[in-house]
């Protein structure tokens, strides 16, 4: 059996308002990812996708505050370290992260080297220039990216580079774990097809060992990942493989989720849009039964009052409703 | 066309049944009167080194009740276009005719009166309100424009509920709230209720849905179908998502450095593409029941 890469154990943190009020963006998140696999991210804005992925790197810093649980990255505890030790320990080697708006994360004054000899010196300050700069080009050789790129300043590379080239220094390290955050939203789609292929490729050659990917694109998603979790309101909704989750949801929520996948396939056109009605509830004050009772179809009184747990059926699913599996889907049948 | 059964579901259908109501959206329009159409509409930016050409001569015919999308890359001009069709920014070279005669804005009050015929609803639904107006002035504003200025005060309130239920809305939750305390889909919403109260023949739909999340997408593109199939609107969808253009258009346009590269309907377009760039815009798409081939980009 392969090798968890991570390991995340009830992991909760929360937001502090400037008004003093807690919003618990994560709330009791589990999940593990082995050797060599990566777990797509899914759900709408607000869900805590992103804070997740803050979550994870154990990096905190106002308004974000650690409250509770474990994140086990190859075997070694990275929770509740303090800021300083995480960035000089953990941040590049364990874990690296690729922000949502990483075409502008690069200093316009600085050459792209620069930004190689400062990932590499943090974590081993006496590290000589020249080496890292061989280092750098050999990694930059490998994921078919320019040697040239090195010397340039980020305003002279085109949008897609850009991308390559943060993903290419985040990584550089050769990390356990990459989380990638919507890595190609701002990209047109020849240019994320480009950044989707060199991540594949990082994967089969070992330059990253397991990835956490986050978008809002469902096909992507499907294309990218092995896996897929869908959040809502801070929770896992459910989890399973990437095609279990595309062609058989069993939570209310996903199915609406995965029936809003639009592709220009031949059918596409026949396909029946399921729209959620309501928006998300208020995570300053979230509702005391099940979080999605309010916008689901199916509810019944008693989903209001009390909470579902994450029950386990199959082989690695996952899922959060009062409903049983054979329940749900039944009536998705009977529906369809 | 819709047939008979589908008419009598999507008239009695109660607010929440209208959610998933689906519509057959394989219609041949080219036998309706013409709405809108352009020729060889250039815009030219710059001049000497610099002068980029954004839109290069291009036709177009748009159809009275017709759902027309543009689909192109960011750069392509598709943005360019569309507001060169509001006349929010003047054209270069060519001209575009309004049902069949040529469009005259020359000045402010003609401007007025051609504004009347097309609206517009834009990416960002954050930024298309006036934040000190309250939702009610929003669409009493819109009441009043369209001649509905001496109208008795209960007349006024049935049709913005109307208009409110027809985007699924309820306006008595609405009323003395500002448009900011909305989610982003129901701005989006809200602005399609606009639309609904101020009844133009076109409506120029610029991304409308590339801002907000997959399921709120799903309710605005039923919402401008119902558009085109209620009110015979001819709504004109531009966007970067070839599997958008696919799900909700009559006929598409495919549009590459400011040239049309290949149009025709929705089916012909997406599922027999001719030109390469189409090829490659659809091979380039992550999609579900076939595989994606990385192996075509370097």
């Amino acid at each position: 059996m392969a090798k968890n890469m991570l390991e995340v154990k009830g992991l909760t943190t929360k937001y502090v308002t400037r008004f003093h009020e807690d919003v618990y963006a994560v709330d009791h998140v589990s999940l593990t990812i082995e050797e060599g696999k990566s777990l797509g991210i899914a759900g709408e804005s607000g869900c805590g996708k992103s804070t997740l992925a803050l979550s994870l790197m154990g990096y905190y810093f106002a308004p974000l505050h650690y409250m509770s649980g474990d994140i086990i990255v190859d075997g070694k505890n990275i929770s509740g370290l303090d800021p300083d030790t995480v960035r000089k320990t953990v941040l590049g080697s364990d874990v690296a992260y690729i922000p949502q708006a990483a075409m502008n994360a690069l200093n316009p004054t600085r050459k792209i080297s620069d930004f190689i000899v400062d990932v590499i010196r943090a974590h081993d300050p006496k590290s000589n220039k020249n080496d890292i700069r061989d280092m750098a080009r050999k990694r930059f050789e490998e994921l078919h990216l320019p040697d040239e790129a090195l010397d340039k300043y980020a305003v002279e590379l085109s949008g897609g580079m850009k991308q390559r080239v943060v993903i290419a220094i985040s990584t550089i390290l050769s990390p356990k774990v990459l989380i990638a955050d919507e890595p190609s939203s701002a990209l047109d789609v020849t240019s994320q097809k480009v950044v989707i292929k060199m991540l594949r490729e990082m994967m089969e050659k070992g330059f990253i060992k397991s990835m956490i990917f986050i978008t809002h694109e469902l096909p992507l998603l499907y294309n990218v990942t092995d896996d897929i979790m869908v959040m809502y309101a801070g929770q896992i909704v459910e989890k399973g493989t990437a095609k279990e989750m595309v062609f058989d949801p069993v939570h209310p929520y996903s199915r609406g989720l995965m029936h809003s996948i639009l592709v220009p396939e031949d059918g596409t056109r026949d396909n029946k849009l399921i729209a959620i009605p309501g928006t998300p509830p208020n995570l300053k004050n979230p509702p005391q039964g099940c979080r999605f009772a309010e916008r689901c179809k199916y509810a019944q009184p008693s989903c209001k009052f009390s909470a579902p747990p994450l029950i386990e059926f199959g082989e690695g699913r996952s899922y959060r409703c009062a409903y049983s599996v054979e329940h749900l889907k039944e009536v998705y049948a009977s529906e369809d | 066309m819709k047939t008979e059964e589908e008419m009598n579901v999507s008239e009695n259908a109660t607010v929440e049944e209208q959610e998933t109501v689906t519509l057959d959206r394989r219609r041949d329009v080219s036998n309706n009167p013409l709405c809108l159409s352009g020729r060889a509409v250039t815009k030219i930016f710059g001049s000497g080194k610099k002068e980029t050409v954004a839109v290069n001569r291009v036709n177009f015919d748009f159809h009275e009740g017709e759902l027309v999308s543009i689909v192109g890359e960011s750069g392509s001009g598709k943005t360019t276009l569309s507001k060169m069709i509001l006349g929010l920014l003047p054209m270069t070279d060519g001209e575009i005719l309004f049902r069949g005669q040529p469009r005259d804005i020359s000045t402010n009050r003609k401007k007025r009166e051609y504004w009347k015929n097309i609206q517009a609803i834009f990416q960002d639904p954050f930024s298309s309100f006036n934040v000190f107006n309250k939702i009610d002035t929003v669409l009493l504003d819109c009441i009043n424009m369209n001649g509905g200025k001496d109208l008795p005060k209960e007349k006024k309130i049935e049709m913005m509920t109307e208009a409110c239920s027809f985007v699924n809305l309820k306006f008595a939750e609405l009323t003395n709230k500002y448009p900011f305390e909305l989610s982003g889909g129901q701005m989006q919403r809200l602005m399609i209720a606009r639309v609904f109260l101020l009844k133009p023949k076109i409506l120029l739909a610029d991304e409308p849905t590339s801002m907000i999340d997959a399921c709120s997408r799903a309710t605005i593109l039923d919402m401008l179908l119902n558009l085109r199939d209620e009110i015979g609107m001819t709504v004109i969808f531009i966007t970067h998502d070839i599997g958008l253009a696919y799900y909700i258009s009559d006929n598409v346009y495919i549009m590459e450095h400011g040239f049309f590269v290949e149009h025709g309907s929705a089916d012909d377009v997406i599922l027999t593409p001719k030109a390469d760039y189409t090829k490659r815009l659809i091979s380039d798409v992550p999609k579900i029941h076939e595989a994606w081939d990385l192996s075509t980009v370097e």
